[in-house]
């Protein structure tokens, strides 16, 4: 990948963000990290449960203003709520009164498309998630796979230039996981948008990401290693994990990550144990 | 047990009712009567006197008048209730400073309030409708409230990332959830309307159930006090199942509670 001569989608530089917590107690989530993201690059966020991995993604698309530092969207700072950024959120977040077709057309329908055109684009992208039988459905009625399948087709409907992705495939079985990572490559590989994926899986960011980034345990979580992952594409998740390359790759980032991982482990510990 | 059985376990509890009744208020046990039909009337009675209004048509003036109300509070408490309680949810000052005046209210029974209402808007169907009023606007009101209170975040930030403004979030996410909360609470305040008209007629009417019975207790004709009862029940059994064919449609996203959300 040729990261220099892309512009910037997404760079964080120096951000912190903090949390009032019970009266005057300011809890650090996130101190001083500083992160780009290319158009057209796959960033992995991989880190320990509870270091602030998905609070980097929601300064990222505007949700949380940093305390410190500064958000840039393609040079431009950010102020209020990404518009060029689609989020593919860990919780359901499809709109349950609506069938799988209209939670997909709804980006389009508040744009004021035609509903005639939103529907029949909507059509389109239920089809290529996989899902073209159900699109009648309501979300109650579909899969946990599925519900993921139309967040992620209601995201990519409105073509955003960059995707943030806060553990999308954390609630799905294995089997799923892989399933949808590779709709999601193939998805990606047609037009390449810039990616920040969240996951706290290494062996998933490894598979899916051209660059995997560490962050310590929190609080005051901070990036602590950035790695690029040099493997080919077009990538099949399940087989890529055989070779050796990939393993190598594992170890190298693993080593670092098992100490922040024990280190969140025992924080999580003592505070339920202060608690 | 299938639907037949079923059935018929339903009616042979209403033959043995009406049979047991019948048999204690006209045969003597032990050479005394242990129902006075004075008291108890009788089933023969009541059905004759059921069928004498309805074949004379008396009583669908008066089932009018009490759906009418019932429709006027229903409708009136609804819109009355979704307006304040989209109002209080979207502004927590104006719901903190309302609270007490809200608890005080909803915690009145509401009967006491039926002289007012008399007296303020005479005895006609308004003074029903405003005791209807004021028994469904509570009801709606607080689920609406609620309904726009447990709206989930992420649903909210999804609604925001996709670029909807605030009316647009208002209409696609708030909204439906307040109506589904409504919904839900449909059997019990079209109960309520009925509940508010039939009251509000027995305390003080010209027409409706409720003076129909308030009447036959005047005069002492139980037959007649029966017969208003059994009718009453079939009208809200009869509005109870159009509710139910109502909410089927509006809910259909709803899972079922039996299934699980795995």
């Amino acid at each position: 990948m040729a990261g220099n001569e892309q512009p910037i989608a997404v760079a964080l530089d120096n951000a912190s963000v903090a949390f009032r917590v019970a009266g005057d107690r300011v809890y650090t989530a996130v101190e001083q990290a500083s992160l780009s993201v290319a158009d057209g690059e796959f960033v992995a966020i991989v880190g320990p449960t509870g270091c602030g991995k998905s609070t980097l993604l929601n300064v990222a698309a505007g949700l949380l203003k940093p305390a410190a530092g500064s958000v840039k969207i393609f040079g431009q700072p950010l102020t209020g709520l990404n518009r060029d950024a689609g989020y593919l959120f860990q919780a359901d977040a499809l709109f349950p009164w609506k069938t799988a077709i209209d939670n997909v057309a709804i980006g389009l329908d508040i744009k004021g498309a035609p509903r005639e055109q939103a529907l029949q684009r909507a059509q389109g992208w239920v089809t290529s998630v996989g899902l073209g039988a159900f699109a009648n459905r309501y979300p109650h009625m579909l899969s946990g796979g599925q519900r993921k399948r139309v967040g992620l087709a209601q995201v990519l409907i409105r073509d955003p230039k960059i995707l943030l992705m806060d553990e999308p495939f954390g609630p799905l079985d294995a089997q799923t996981r892989q399933i949808m990572g590779n709709l999601l490559l193939q998805l990606w590989n047609a037009d390449r948008k810039a990616v920040l994926f969240v996951t706290h899986d290494l062996e998933e960011a490894i598979a899916l990401a051209d660059r995997v980034v560490i962050m310590s345990a929190g609080p005051s979580a901070r990036i602590i290693g950035d790695w690029r992952v040099k493997l080919p594409r077009p990538r099949d998740i399940s087989e890529i994990r055989m070779e050796k390359d990939f393993h190598e790759l594992h170890r190298e980032i693993w080593s670092v990550l098992k100490d922040e991982v024990m280190k969140g482990y025992v924080q999580s510990s003592q505070a339920a144990e202060a608690v | 047990m299938s639907r037949l059985t079923l059935l018929s376990l339903q009616l042979l509890v209403a033959i043995v009712a009406l049979a047991l009744w019948q048999f204690l208020t006209t045969v003597p046990v032990f050479g005394r009567i242990l129902l006075p039909p004075f008291f108890f009337s009788n089933p023969v009675d009541v059905g004759s006197q059921i069928f004498k209004w309805f074949s004379s048509g008396v009583i669908w003036k008066h089932l009018i008048i009490t759906l009418w109300e019932s429709i006027l509070a229903f409708v009136i408490g609804s819109i009355g209730g979704v307006l304040v309680g989209f109002w209080f949810a979207r502004q927590p000052r104006v719901a903190a400073v309302f609270d007490p005046y809200v608890k005080m209210i909803n915690a009145l029974p509401r009967v006491v309030l039926a002289p007012i209402f008399a007296l303020w808007l005479g005895l006609g169907i308004w003074s029903k409708v405003a005791l209807g009023v004021t028994l469904v606007f509570f009801i709606v009101f607080f689920n609406v409230y609620q309904g726009v209170k447990e709206v989930s975040n992420t649903v909210l930030d999804n609604g925001r990332m996709l670029g909807m403004n605030e009316r647009q979030l208002m209409r696609h996410v708030y909204w439906p959830s307040a109506l589904s909360w409504m919904f839900s609470s449909l059997h019990t305040s079209v109960g309520f309307a009925v509940v508010g008209a039939v009251v509000g007629e027995y305390l003080g009417s010209a027409a409706g159930l409720g003076y129909l019975i308030q009447q036959a207790e005047g005069v002492f004709d139980v037959a007649g006090v029966f017969a208003g009862m059994f009718v009453l029940s079939a009208f809200v059994i009869l509005i109870d199942m159009g509710v139910t064919v109502v909410e089927k449609r509006l809910l259909v996203w709803r899972p079922v509670a039996v299934e699980g959300r795995g």
